[in-house]
């Protein structure tokens, strides 16, 4: 359905996006996931005919994105970073000019704003004013306004960035739903989120291709070694980190043990250990010396964390921070 | 065409949404009629002394209040036109709307002459406004009604080169307040060139009150169908919207 080769585009001073090429096929979901300022919206903005490339090329249903252009726009529904919205226009009236837009006959819109609005869940704000809508709302009537003529492919920049957890949630499950008619690439630099909607992922780092794969082959790359948070304390008396420590190190399968955090009796470690089942015996050791376990999860691997594996570079941000943005 | 037609309903319905149309037709509303109290009392008091003096022809209304009402309106125009078209690129610039607009199966010329067509409108709505002012002349007066409609056709005319202009600069920026300025400076640099001729022939001069609105502006004024001054207009009209798409282009090739 979309087939790159090559894409490149270059500025003035630095070029944005080097020499990518992929390929996703008609129905898939697909995550663009990148670091900002990988170039995710530069690819983006070409795919969707706003910027030319400057070489290589980019095709949509077949159609050269520089070439049959307009042949392109009526194919793809394309949600911006920040919803494309006109503060003094209603949100009907906003649809039925998208669509009008698009290209849809008078009839014709009458039913897919109404089918819009139902999928999106704003028939509740249908007569507002844009401008007066809360974020989760605006998100929404962005991707209404991407759907409007039922695309064969949606592009989608950063869908869920700005909204509240169930905000999240509720626009995944409505991307994923929109899977199977259309053809979706959605970018995002949180890697929660191409786990739960996506099936496929491209990695790019700095403009450049890192990895394309499945998702599950991706888990398994950045999961060679898996990785425990736990947190282990001690009733009435003092606990000694460094006794825990070795007593931890002494599990079999434990690679490394990093005391990350102490205080209030409590410790907290990063256990990392060769894949397996080693939570059994670390749970049973830990108790077994006297000590209680309050908290034993898998540590979640962030966005920067992949990109260490994956490129050998080391990690820009801070760890605290990665983990942050990996679950936020 | 009904691309051109989809986007000049979105603007006026954002024109007409907003206060903005309201504001800009009630403060003309307000000029205007202060110039025509002004010039009509002016007029009733100048042709009671003529009368007084024993001047025995009636004084002509289209001459003496006609023209320099339209005059008057003509210079109002000039402060109005940056604040119709400043909105129209720079807004969607700022809001990334632009972005929809670019995406849509839809081409620049489109969006352009619907943009364009839809600050001709509501300028024309201005002009209208003034026009109920003169309907009373009819009922009390008889002028001649041909002039008054060539003046009309002019200063339409050219408002549609400035608002080309206008609509051209609001392509730079992404800054609504920038964009009225420079137009403003543009329009009024345009308007005052002709100024030149009257103190120097030389080619440059010639050259810089050719290019100035002032120049063409005169023979419709004076309600004289003009056919050269017309080819002006409608070019300059052309070459502020043709600028505008080479605008439009570049913004994608650098942004």
């Amino acid at each position: 359905m979309i087939k790159v080769t090559d894409l490149t585009k270059r500025y003035a001073r630095h070029t944005a996006v080097d020499h990518i090429s992929f390929e996703v096929h008609k129905g898939q979901i697909v995550g663009f996931l990148g670091p900002n300022g990988a170039g995710k919206t530069t690819t983006m903005r070409m795919l969707t005919c706003f910027l030319p490339p400057t070489a290589g090329s980019a095709t949509v249903a077949g159609f050269d994105v520089l070439e049959q252009s307009f042949e392109v726009k009526r194919r793809i529904g394309y949600l911006p970073e920040t919803p494309p919205l006109y503060p003094e226009m209603r949100t009907v009236e906003y649809l039925q000019f998208v669509g009008s837009l698009k290209g849809l006959s008078k009839s014709e819109l009458a039913k897919r704003v109404g089918y819009v609005c139902d999928r999106c869940a704003i028939s509740d704000v249908k007569d507002k004013l844009l401008g007066k809508l809360s974020k989760g709302y605006r998100q929404r009537v962005g991707l209404a306004q991407a759907i409007i003529h039922n695309p064969d492919v949606l592009i989608l920049d950063e869908p869920t960035s700005g909204l509240d957890p169930k905000q999240i949630n509720d626009t995944r499950e409505l991307i994923k739903s929109l899977a199977g008619d259309h053809t979706i690439i959605l970018s995002t630099h949180i890697l929660p989120e191409v786990e739960q909607t996506c099936e496929q992922v491209i990695i790019i780092n700095k403009g450049k291709l890192v990895a394309t794969d499945s998702v599950s082959n991706l888990q398994n790359r950045a999961r060679g070694a898996e990785s425990l948070l736990v947190e282990v304390g001690a009733r009435g008396g003092n606990i000694d980190p460094a006794k825990v420590q070795s007593r931890i190190e002494l599990v079999s399968g434990v690679t490394r043990v990093v005391l990350k955090n102490n205080r209030d009796n409590r410790s907290v470690f990063e256990v990392e250990s060769r894949k397996g089942l080693v939570r059994g015996d670390l749970a049973r050791s830990v108790v077994e010396a006297g000590w209680d376990l309050n908290e034993l999860r898998p540590a979640a691997i962030s966005l920067e964390e992949v990109f260490l594996q994956l490129t050998g570079e080391p990690a820009a941000v801070p760890a605290e921070e990665a983990v942050a943005a990996g679950v936020k | 065409m009904r691309n051109v037609w989809i986007i000049l309903r979105k603007e006026l319905r954002s024109y007409f949404v907003s206060p903005v149309a309201y504001l800009l037709l009630s403060m003309f509303a307000v000029i205007f009629g202060f110039f025509f109290w002004a010039q009509l009392n002016g007029f009733i008091t100048y042709a009671m002394e003529m009368q007084m003096r024993g001047q025995m022809f009636p004084m002509n209304i289209n001459e003496s209040l006609i023209r320099p009402l339209l005059a008057n309106v003509r210079v109002t125009g000039l402060f109005f036109i940056p604040l119709i078209t400043m909105r129209l690129f720079a807004e969607e610039k700022r809001t990334g709307t632009i972005e929809l607009l670019a995406t849509s199966p839809i081409s620049d010329t489109e969006i352009i002459l619907g943009k364009w067509l839809a600050a001709l409108t509501l300028y024309g709505c201005l002009l209208g406004l003034t026009a109920l002012n003169f309907l009373f002349l009819f009922k009390y007066g008889r002028p001649d009604w041909k002039p008054l409609v060539i003046g009309y056709l002019g200063l339409l005319l050219e408002a549609g080169a400035m608002l080309a202009i206008g609509t051209f600069i609001s392509t730079l920026t992404r800054n609504q307040i920038i964009a009225g300025a420079v137009t403003f400076a543009a329009c009024l640099l345009l308007w005052v060139f002709e100024w030149v001729s009257e103190f120097d022939s030389a080619t440059w001069a010639q050259v810089l009150s050719y290019a100035s609105v002032t120049t063409h502006a005169q023979s419709f004024a004076k309600g004289l169908l003009s056919l050269k001054d017309a080819v002006y207009f409608v070019s300059t009209i052309f070459l502020g919207l043709f600028l505008t798409a080479r605008s439009l282009e570049s913004l994608r090739w650098r942004s």
